[in-house]
């Protein structure tokens, strides 16, 4: 079975597996975060320590897509509304009771050395094995010159995280907000200040939607609303992008536990892929409670069994070179897509999104035959539509009509004239119809060899660099 | 004034409980997003009425309920009785690709159903254009399914429109004919409704039945739209047809529908194995009778009703007397009446009666369903117009008969099939009428 303990994370973080609760409500109490580790988590982040905060009602709103509850999760919600007594005295209590997890503090307090001095050691006398730096609260926090105010500027970065090395004996992890143009200028400043790892992302700037009767965007406070922080499935490529700019950067790289809409096993080894040694997660557990977590390890193991890899360390970071920048890609790569007819349930959508969304390359017409090349030669979506849409149907009401109706389309389940066909010589290979395609493996990009060496776009201009832009 | 209704009726909702609740807006909503929105959608194709199917149902997904009822009542303005009423087994859901993707067809009836009643609860009119903005008068004889279409598409379109129809309700076999746990009368009624506030115009009670009556509407309109439908259910030919107890299926299911009979005891024997045969025997079960016999002269895979009609009517307790044909209907001491049948055997396709098979069933209804007879005769003495095999003949794109100023459609066409047919042979018609009168007014 392979081994999915985190071993000495950040240089002395151990924990049973990845999966940590993130900074959140999940992990606000000691009760919550003992019954975490009893369900399967292998750490969690306190719900960030700092002066008691008044928090207002109401604090979440979500985005809902084509009938799934919470694709995007959005909270003005504030750091911990409980004393830092309390806080640390369940700290202490959970790694008491629960020695070989992973519990980390989040801390935040105003930007003064010795606040900070204060803040780490009382969590670290607690018990915490590590301390998160929250320099990445969206809303609310920055408004006092906490959060994200500091972790969009580098220099409060790298100074706060300095003071915290000063005094920290256990490693120290920086939580990165996305709310910045390049999360890189951030990561370095951290890694200067001597951070011993990081945390990305934290919650994106969001309005998630606006009541259609009050006007009022949501969550409404009194008929109002303030911008909150956006997090779960949908921002997940968001975070694997950042992660992955900070993976490949020499000055910014650092242990990292990756955070941004991880909800099953698979995301998590998307992650792993790109570099985090750990993971955390908290809008999936706020759907549906701890228990995701046991689908989640499971999963990751079984994925590792299956590839043949026996510790988290064996996979970590194998994709960061696997994305290049643009000009590095290879520009006489070809490759079409290719319809399985016996797959093929004829609703069409590949057509039309092609015609509409791409290159007008896949046709409806292999009754009338083939005819490749240009889209002026093909009828248009509209006059496929308005040729079915004025034809004379009637209900086969006898036996001898149903059963024609219900006969046979050849040797395939659709009736071929709704089985698309692609011109292979128009086709661009964008992937969109592969995409679109309801079927599993209906639709497949098929290489085509066209006799070409690789070529990058820099070699073709013989190394030509990109220009910065002329300031005037 | 406002269209004529019937009394709602306890009892009668209570035996004919509807065979398909409607469905709650949310699940509604979610069956609305499993639809993949397909383009050229099989389904549109598939119905007559060319219904944008993934147009509504994508509008209900979203929330507007509104712009889905219009887009369903653009296509087919009997939207709401054509979600009960079709077979969409055979039509729309038939056609679904879900049948090669996750099995469950989308279910596109109870959805145009949830659009429809959504938009009758608002209250909300149709808009049209502005009344008699043409000068174009039509007549359509009959007040069925075609004739509606007719006159809703020619009304839409600024012309006037007139229903004559014989019956003192209009609606035709929506209102009389379909099984009330599919369509309530009551909704048929209401349908017919929005369409009379839409402008059509209707005469109720008047039968046109004379070459002075023809004549008359002749001269008042400039076209004429035969939906007539069909006649009386054929007779079986056989001595004792006229004893009391012998009720055909229609004049059983317009009687329950509208209220003159409200129970049977007994046992009831339906002959025939169509849709309306189903029908009338399913009625009688629910009306009371303890036992109800489908007679059917062939096999169970000759029968002409639709497969879920047959395992309806199993369900709910018929039972199927196979190769058998009625011979006679005598009565005995007791008033009951005596149904004599012969067993046959089919030999290259004809039927012969089998020596000493005779049977004889004592029940107490007999109820023919064989068949309509053709409606048609009249029309064609009078005006010239080509009738085969009893329909009348007339082009399937436009609905013109061989005399120009007659159009026809719905049953007396196509011989009888489905509400939406009807409905599409109408909306062509007045399309096609529309055309030739821009053509002559331009």
């Amino acid at each position: 079975m392979p081994d999915i303990r985190v071993r000495g994370f950040a240089g002395r973080i151990d924990a049973p597996n990845p999966f940590w609760l993130a900074s959140a409500p999940p992990a606000n109490c000691g009760e919550q975060i003992m019954r975490a580790f009893d369900a399967g988590w292998g750490g969690a982040v306190w719900k960030t320590i700092g002066e008691p905060v008044v928090n207002v009602c109401s604090r979440y709103s979500a985005t809902n897509w084509n009938g799934q509850r919470i694709m995007g999760l959005n909270n003005i919600e504030l750091i911990s509304d409980r004393s830092v007594e309390a806080n640390l005295r369940e700290l202490a209590e959970v790694k008491k009771r629960y020695p070989y997890h992973a519990v980390i503090a989040s801390l935040m307090v105003e930007s003064k050395r010795e606040s900070w001095h204060e803040i780490v050691a009382r969590a670290e006398d607690a018990g915490a094995d590590g301390v998160e730096l929250n320099f990445g609260c969206p809303h609310g926090m920055s408004e006092r010159g906490m959060g994200a105010a500091v972790g969009q500027v580098p220099e409060y970065t790298e100074t706060i995280t300095a003071w915290v090395k000063e005094k920290a004996r256990t490693p120290v992890l920086v939580k990165l907000t996305p709310n910045i143009t390049d999360i890189r200028t951030i990561a370095r400043a951290a890694k200067r200040g001597g951070a011993d790892g990081l945390c990305a992302i934290n919650t994106i700037n969001s309005i998630t939607g606006i009541d259609l009767d009050t006007f009022v965007p949501r969550p409404n406070v009194d008929g109002k609303s303030s911008h909150g922080g956006y997090c779960g499935p949908a921002v997940k490529p968001i975070a694997l992008n950042m992660v992955q700019q900070i993976m490949s950067d020499p000055e910014s790289a650092l242990p990292l536990s990756g955070i941004g809409g991880i909800c099953s096993w698979q995301d998590a080894v998307e992650f792993i892929l790109l570099g985090c040694g750990t993971l955390q997660v908290c809008t999936a557990v706020m759907h549906y409670g701890y228990r995701v977590v046991e689908d989640m390890a499971e999963g990751l193991e079984n994925w590792m069994r299956s590839k043949g890899f026996a510790t988290i360390e064996d996979m970590r970071g194998l994709s960061i070179n696997r994305v290049t920048e643009w000009k590095h890609l290879n520009l006489n790569y070809k490759v079409v897509a290719q319809i399985d007819e016996q797959k093929c349930i004829g609703c069409d959508l590949c057509h039309i999104a092609c015609w509409d969304g791409a290159h007008q390359c896949i046709h409806l017409d292999r009754v009338e035959g083939p005819m490749n090349g240009h889209v002026e030669l093909h009828a248009t979506p509209a006059a496929i539509e308005e040729r079915s849409r004025t034809s004379i149907t009637i209900t086969p009401v006898t036996r001898n009509e149903r059963a024609a109706a219900a006969s046979g389309h050849g040797p395939y389940p659709t009736p071929l004239e709704k089985i698309p066909r692609v011109d292979e010589t128009e086709c661009v290979g964008c992937n969109l119809c592969a995409l679109v395609c309801p079927v599993d493996d209906c639709i497949t990009m098929v290489k085509v060899d066209n006799g070409l060496p690789p070529e990058t776009w820099e070699e073709r201009n013989h190394g030509a660099e990109c220009l910065e832009p002329q300031r005037s | 004034m406002s269209t004529a209704t019937l009394p709602d009726d306890l009892l009668l909702r209570e035996h004919f409980t509807e065979l398909k609740p409607p469905l709650a807006p949310q699940a509604a909503v979610i069956e609305a997003n499993r639809c993949l929105n397909c383009f050229d959608a099989p389904c549109t194709g598939a119905c007559p009425t060319h219904i944008d199917v993934p147009g509504f149902i994508k509008r209900i997904a979203s929330g507007n309920l509104r712009g889905s009822a219009l887009r369903i009542l653009d296509a087919n303005i009997l939207g709401a009785s054509c979600a009960r009423a079709c077979p969409v087994e055979v039509l729309c859901e038939g056609a679904c690709v879900m049948h090669r993707y996750n099995r469950d067809p989308i279910q596109i009836g109870q959805l145009q159903r949830f659009a429809m009643d959504s938009f009758r609860a608002t209250g909300e009119e149709l808009l049209t254009a502005p009344r008699a903005s043409r000068n174009l008068q039509v007549a359509c004889i009959g007040g069925g399914p075609s004739s509606l279409a007719c006159a809703a598409e020619l009304c839409r379109h600024g012309a006037s429109a007139t229903i004559i129809e014989r019956q003192p309700l209009p609606g035709g076999l929506n209102t009389y004919g379909v099984a009330e746990y599919k369509l309530r009368a009551a909704d048929s009624l209401r349908e017919v409704e929005m369409i009379r506030r839409m402008g059509v115009s209707f005469r109720f009670d008047s039968d046109i039945d004379s070459a002075e009556t023809l004549e008359e509407l002749e001269s008042e309109f400039d076209f004429i739209f035969l939906g007539v439908g069909l006649g009386a259910v054929q007779r079986m030919d056989i001595p004792g047809e006229d004893s009391p107890g012998v009720i055909n299926a229609l004049e059983l299911i317009a009687s329950y529908k509208t209220g003159r009979i409200r129970e049977i005891k007994g046992t009831v024997v339906v002959v025939g194995a169509g849709n309306t045969a189903i029908d009338a025997a399913n009625a009688a079960r629910r009306l009371g009778a303890e036992t109800v016999y489908l007679l059917y002269r062939r096999g169970e895979r000759d029968i002409s009703a639709f497969d879920f009609e047959y395992e309806h009517a199993k369900q709910e307790g018929v039972q199927f007397l196979w190769r058998r044909q009625p011979h006679a209907i005598r009565s005995n001491e007791r008033g009951r009446l005596l149904l004599e049948t012969v067993q046959v055997c089919e030999v290259d396709g004809a039927l012969s009666p089998i020596l000493d098979s005779h049977d004889t069933i004592e029940c107490d209804f007999v109820v023919p369903a064989i068949g309509q007879s053709p409606f048609a005769q009249l029309v064609r003495d009078l005006r010239r117009i080509e009738v085969h095999s009893g329909r009348i003949v007339a082009d399937p794109a436009t609905g013109q008969t061989g005399n120009p100023r007659y159009f026809a459609g719905g049953d007396c066409v196509n011989g009888g099939r489905e509400v939406v047919d009807a409905v599409a042979d109408g909306k062509r018609s007045a399309r096609a009428i529309l055309k030739i009168a821009e053509a002559a007014y331009a």
